[in-house]
């Protein structure tokens, strides 16, 4: 059967439309779409974030995010994906990562997504700064 | 042989740049290579037992052997996403 999903994976400085996407990704062959958004959080146990910044191996990051979409095909027959990281400075409560998957059914597309950012944040070369409300400013680098 | 070395976050600031050529003998592995980085960056050497290492875009082991024109890519603990969980 040929196969004429779509799928994107990108790296961009622009806001993350997510009406846009979702609909994007919602096509008649589909009875699921599930879409999940990171947004950017005010605090991390308590203490108060300003704002973040992001920094991404574009090329790389473009490349090891596709593959997680092959991955969750294979396993989960997800039709249209599509998979969006923001870099650069993101404000409170702004998406930096949306990720939105379409298939015949939801068990599957929850399945995947879930799947999907718990890959991302493995193996996508991407990086936060926090910029913290007391002046402080600090690479977030923990080992998965 | 020359390398391209890119380096970001954690890495970028110990090396103060976000990318180095770099020249190496014939037949350096991608762990000598970033052994020769911690001579020439001190910095560096605080992510010897936590950096992932990338030669064109691919993960790759230390022992891996690079070629000439390689882009090896220094990736500190990945933290991309938002929340922490």
């Amino acid at each position: 059967m040929k196969d004429d999903n779509k799928r994107v994976y990108k790296i961009t400085t622009d806001k993350i439309e997510a009406d846009a996407l979702f609909e994007w990704t919602l096509k008649p062959h589909h009875g699921a779409v599930v879409t999940f958004a990171g947004t950017v959080r005010d605090n991390t146990d308590g203490r108060r974030t300003l704002r973040l910044e992001y920094e991404a191996y574009a090329e790389m990051a473009e490349a090891r995010m596709r593959e997680v979409g092959e991955e969750i095909r294979d396993r989960w027959g997800i039709g249209d994906v599509a998979m969006i990281h923001r870099v650069g400075t993101l404000e409170i409560g702004e998406i930096s990562i949306l990720i939105s998957v379409a298939a015949p059914h939801r068990k599957n597309a929850f399945e995947a997504c879930s799947y999907a950012i718990d890959r991302v944040k493995q193996i996508v070369p991407v990086w936060k700064k926090e910029i913290w409300a007391d002046g402080e400013r600090e690479w977030v680098e923990r080992q998965s | 042989m020359r390398i391209t070395v890119r380096c970001f976050a954690g890495c970028k600031d110990a090396v103060g740049s976000t990318s180095v050529s770099v020249e190496f003998p014939e037949g350096t592995t991608v762990g000598e290579a970033f052994a020769g980085m911690i001579e020439s960056y001190p910095a560096l050497a605080g992510y010897d037992s936590s950096v992932m290492l990338a030669v064109n875009r691919e993960y790759a082991g230390r022992q891996a052997v690079l070629e000439d024109g390689d882009e090896l890519a220094c990736i500190p603990p990945v933290s991309g996403g938002a929340d922490p969980g």
